[in-house]
């Protein structure tokens, strides 16, 4: 800490910040452009300058970049002195600005019109003519707009250096300086879509909410959290007319902080797809044409079928639907609605974290860790936010070099300069090249099984105590003992795993490397990533049952109840069908129409994460409530209240104190009794315009408000928004701030933890020390054919935003991929088709990395479904093949030489 | 299909036996291959006069740099070209100097005589015209460049037998 004077005011600062940084954060508006809290500093904009003085006597000072500046003891600067010069500055750099706010998609939550106001540059003095530039097509999820480009670099610094994109980036120069692609296409990498956040004006606008624009003050908002896989990051959902408009980030410390995967940023709107269940419908008997039912009647049938149903819950309803279920048919006839292989990884990933000496690595750990071990899980397609965490855990070598040097941590650009090419070590072992391997040291490629020996091997070379194995090559062994060393001399290790591969073994090898590394309070940082945005909450609810899927098939039961759940996604077709046929009554709650609803006697229209409140648990076994971002119709209700009479927040607390370990998911929200001055939390901005007219229409009557399911929030303009308290903003703004830069107002510091606001709250921690280990399975596969290992794709392979069309563009059909040598045995030709056993036939790629005898499948892609595969199958030609009009196999992006059936 | 890249229907130029044995030599100068991203171009450039999109793609491949990576070099530096440019470059200085002592005029008088304006190329592929910024010869302003030849203390007669020169050359 040191004390320093600002425009004669003192103030007590962290040395360790740069000095804009800490005007920030002690309130003072000090305008800036090129610094990101995440990105750290570049001095390239000029907009934060101050006056710096020598001394007490010095008069005139210097002008300094504030954040390039680190604050002196004892010394004085003037923010208002340099006013003249920012003024100046953004003048110059608004020349060839086209002043086109009303048509820009940025207009009202810009910074560089709050950034303008600010600096008092209000009156254009250039007449010239201005410079514009063509845009380009950047693919679904970005439009591209580059007059508005006041070439502050942040894109780049974020596309490239941030998050590791190679198809981007400046040309030119001066007048001409442009930033996009060498040539218009899709931009490829998985976390294009925070450009339209990091971009302070509006270069880069997010395209599908284009086709349904509203201003940011007239969006509706809550905070919300992502159901596009187990990490949970934190989403801002924005509504307007009943429709869900857009994501964008909702900024957590621990979790996602300032990013978003493009899954979670364009994946939502399956909330407004035409294959929603919009009405509640009923019918007597399977075949029997389905008539709508009134809410009332649809809710009355669905208890008196209760008495004698079983229950089929799913990971990616809230834990809030689960237990009211499971309290509707009771304990007993609960099931969790995923196979037994899935249950029980999550199952023992309960128990690592439980009883083993890790420490369960949350994104900000995996971002700090300095050695990682991705065992077989394709993290980019599972979990995108932790590969982008993992590419900033590399540059934990380079931070470290400039740390020995006092180098200011947040010295972006000379960091960089000084760490070039030098990473913190990763090492990767997958059945098939990854996109994080073009930071990892290592890459090597083998089975799931394998795998899991190898890393059982590592732990046994970093304590002998640790079971060992035997059948691993020369090279293997060598490569062991580099991880192991690698490991070992980390000061943070991180070992990341997951259930994706379907691999136990691997959630053994994981556990018993990161055991081996703990000794005394040191331990190793553990990431065991679980499938779906609740995964490990159903877990949680079955408490070390084993009462899976094919348990509830086998409970020879007449009536089954289907919480958002396609059971044809969880077990072969032919054993869904068998249980489908041999029930009397099926009742599904769903919010889109799928194999499993379409057979139901009694489909119940449930409400998506944007009209209900709720709670999920991520892979870290973190929980985060999520409240409702609008109403939906009357037809419409959330699961858990079609399923319990009860008041929302009774729901949750009676699971709190019904399932272990999950008491604090009853604190996540400040409770049905917040309030300010006896007013709720709004969901709307108070600058919300049409309120008293967009109704009109229908009634020129204003209808009575919406009641809210927490009764923290309330849907309307009228309450208290949160000034500082971020528990339950509906969406960032301070006065003068209008863009998602106010974010600062409601930290602690710029760039640091919210103020007041959860987290989430961890439910299961452990504190033993004691190493215990899981012995080496014999998992030697020795089934005949090509063995199958899954493919996931991060837009397609998730069942709800397969839904969203922005995602469809970025997918493709389903399809194998095969190695060089398997496609020459097989005689394919790049316009064949591979039969893949009786189970049809698909499109195919030839991938290098891929091992002679083994088959990647596609996951969750259209055209094949990966539950009725076995572990290995007998693969031929396809007679008369086609590809499918789905097929795009430009959307397959991989690193390793491919040939591909034609688009 | 509005997804298909248009960059993938564009394929790499074959780099020619003296642009690759260049290329190593200039490899044997810098600890990493992707180093020598701008000097490849300028190599390229020299053979094929400039750097059309199959070259850069090719120089990409060869040194595994990021088309994007070597196009931001290439549209750095304005003495590469990414458009064809004509056998001659007319590089006119337009700094200071050269335009107190009238380089304004003798840019129009170019303009006048080759029917180019900064940017074009000559119908015969014979002369582009393009405007540098000082070529640090300010004591014999006005001045210009052909190719690598350096004309200076330049009247319009004086253009006038440069360009004659050339043409005849031709
Ligand atoms: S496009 Fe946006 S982020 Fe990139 S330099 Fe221009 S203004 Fe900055
Ligand atoms: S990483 Fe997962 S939770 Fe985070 S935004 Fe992407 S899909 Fe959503
Ligand atoms: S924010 Fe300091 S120079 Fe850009
Ligand atoms: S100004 Fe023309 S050579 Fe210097």
């Amino acid at each position: 800490m040191a004390s320093i004077t600002i425009d004669g005011k003192v103030f007590e600062v962290d040395v360790k910040n740069n000095l804009l940084q800490e005007c920030l954060s002690h309130a003072m508006d000090l305008p800036y452009f090129c610094w990101h809290p995440s990105m750290g500093s570049v001095g390239s904009c000029r907009q934060c300058a101050v006056i710096e003085y020598a001394n007490e006597e010095d008069e005139k000072g210097r002008l300094v970049m504030a954040c390039m500046t680190e604050p002196r003891e004892g010394a004085r600067y003037s923010i208002a002195a340099a006013s003249k010069f920012r003024a100046q500055a953004i003048e110059s750099i608004m020349i060839n600005h086209p002043h086109d706010c009303p048509v820009c998609e940025e207009g009202g939550e810009c910074h560089l019109q709050d950034m303008t106001v600010m600096s008092g540059h209000t009156y254009r003095r250039y007449d010239g003519k201005k410079k514009t530039h063509n845009n380009q097509y950047l693919g679904p999820f970005i439009n591209h707009e580059m007059n508005r480009c006041i070439t502050c670099y942040r894109c780049v610094r974020y596309y490239k250096d941030y998050a590791g994109g190679t198809d981007f980036g400046p040309q030119a120069s001066h007048d001409n300086t442009y930033f996009g692609r060498w040539q218009e296409g899709p931009l490829e990498s998985e976390f294009s879509g925070n450009l339209v956040e990091v971009c302070p004006t509006g270069v880069f606008t997010d395209k599908p909410f284009s086709k349904h624009y509203s201003r940011k003050w007239d969006l509706q908002s809550s905070p919300s959290v992502c159901t596009g896989c187990s990490v949970g990051c934190n989403t801002n959902p924005g509504e307007r007319y009943g429709t869900l408009r857009r994501i964008v980030n909702r900024f957590n410390d621990e979790v996602n902080g300032y990013f978003l995967c493009d899954k979670g940023r364009f994946g939502a709107e399956f909330v407004n797809s035409s294959e929603r269940i919009p009405v509640n419908m009923m019918r007597d008997s399977h075949n029997a044409a389905p008539i709508q039912i009134e809410p009332d009647a649809a809710k009355e049938a669905l208890k008196n079928a209760a008495k004698s149903a079983v229950g089929i819950g799913s990971p990616r309803a809230s834990m809030e639907a689960n237990f009211a279920l499971r309290e509707l048919v009771g304990e007993e006839n609960f099931y969790a609605g995923i196979a037994t292989e899935e249950l029980d990884m999550l199952n023992k990933i309960i128990d690592i974290y439980q009883s083993k000496p890790v420490k369960i690595a949350s994104v900000k750990d995996i971002e700090s860790s300095d050695a990682v071990l991705i065992l077989g899980e394709d993290l980019t397609n599972t979990a995108a936010r932790l590969a982008l965490g993992v590419r900033q855990s590399v540059k934990n070598l380079g931070r470290q070099m400039g740390a020995d040097l006092n180098f200011p941590i947040w010295h972006d650009a000379a960091i960089r300069q000084l760490a070039m090419d030098k990473l913190s070590p990763l090492y990767i072992l997958s059945p098939h090249t990854t996109r994080l391997d073009d930071i990892a040291h290592t890459t090597h490629i083998s089975s799931a099984a394998h795998s899991a020996k190898i890393g059982m091997a590592i732990a046994h070379a970093i304590d002998s105590t640790a079971p060992d194995v035997a059948g691993l090559s020369k090279e293997e062994k060598a490569l062991v003992n580099e991880i192991a060393e690698s490991l070992k001399s980390a000061k943070q290790a991180l070992i990341i795993s997951g259930t994706s591969s379907l691999e136990p073994a691997l959630l053994d090898a994981a556990s018993n490397i990161a055991t081996a590394l703990q000794s005394g309070d040191d331990k190793a940082n553990l990431a065991l990533v679980s499938s779906e945005s609740n995964s490990m909450g159903l877990a949680l609810m079955m408490q070390g049952n084993a009462k899976s899927l094919e348990q509830a098939m086998s409970a020879s039961s007449k009536t089954a109840i289907v919480l958002e759940n396609d059971l044809y996604r969880r077990a072969p077709s032919a054993d869904v069908d068998a249980f489908v046929n041999s029930l009397d009554n099926l009742l599904v709650l769903d919010h889109l129409k799928n194999r499993t609803g379409e057979q139901a006697n009694l489909v119940l229209a449930a409400a998506t994460f944007a009209e209900s409140s709720g709670t999920f648990v991520n892979y870290e076994g973190r929980a985060q409530h999520y409240y409702s971002t609008f109403k939906s119709d009357s037809n419409i209700r959330s699961s858990a209240l079609w399923l319990s009479d009860k008041h929302f927040n009774e729901i949750t607390a009676a699971c709190a104190v019904a399932i272990a370990n999950c008491g604090a998911i009853a604190e996540l929200t400040p409770g049905e009794n917040y309030n300010f001055a006896g007013l709720k939390a709004p969901r709307q901005h108070h600058r919300y315009s049409g309120r008293t007219s967009m109704r009109a229409n229908i009634s020129v009557h204003e209808p009575k408000q919406e009641q809210d399911e927490d009764g923290v929030m309330v849907y309307s303009m009228e309450g208290v928004p949160a000034i500082k308290d971020a528990a339950v903003l509906n969406s960032p703004w301070a006065p003068g701030w209008n863009s998602n830069q106010s974010l600062f107002k409601f930290q602690e510091f710029a760039g640091g933890p919210l103020k007041q606001a959860s987290n989430g709250q961890r439910l299961l921690s452990n504190n033993s020390a004691e190493k215990t280990w899981y012995e080496a399975g014999n998992s030697d596969d020795t089934s005949e054919g090509y063995k199958v290992f899954p493919l996931y794709h991060l837009f397609g392979s998730e069942e709800l935003s397969a839904y969203t069309p922005a995602i469809q563009e970025k997918a493709t059909s389903a399809y194998v991929s095969l190695s060089p040598e398997d496609a020459a045995k097989l005689g394919l030709q790049a316009s064949d088709g591979v039969q893949v056993e009786h189970n049809g036939a698909v499109p195919f790629i030839v991938r290098e990395s891929i091992q002679p005898g083994t088959v990647g499948v596609s996951v969750g892609l259209k055209g094949l479904n990966f539950q009725d595969m076995s572990a290995a199958v007998s693969l031929d030609k396809a007679a008369d093949w086609k590809n499918p009009e789905l097929w795009r196999a430009a959307n397959i992006i991989v690193s390793d030489k491919r040939v591909e059936g034609a688009d | 299909m509005t997804n298909i890249i248009a960059s993938t229907a564009l394929k790499a130029r074959q780099l020619t036996e003296e642009e690759i044995h260049e290329i190593e030599h200039e490899k044997t100068h810098y600890p990493y291959a992707q180093a020598v991203g701008l000097e490849a171009l300028k190599i390229v450039q020299k053979y094929q006069g400039w750097v059309s999109d199959e070259s850069l793609l090719a120089v990409s491949e060869y040194l595994d740099i990021p088309p994007d990576d070597l196009e931001g070099v290439a549209t750095f530096f304005n003495m590469i070209f990414r458009r064809p440019v004509g056998k001659n470059v007319i590089l006119l200085c337009d700094s200071v100097a050269c335009w107190m002592l009238g380089c304004d005029d003798l840019k129009a008088h170019i303009t006048s005589t080759l029917g180019i304006d900064y940017g074009e190329t000559t119908e015969d592929d014979m002369f582009t015209l393009i405007p540098v910024p000082c070529l640090g010869d300010c004591d014999k302003a006005p001045s210009m460049m052909v190719g690598r030849e350096l004309y200076r203390n330049l009247t319009n007669e004086k253009i006038d037998q440069i360009i004659a020169g050339y043409k005849a050359k031709a």
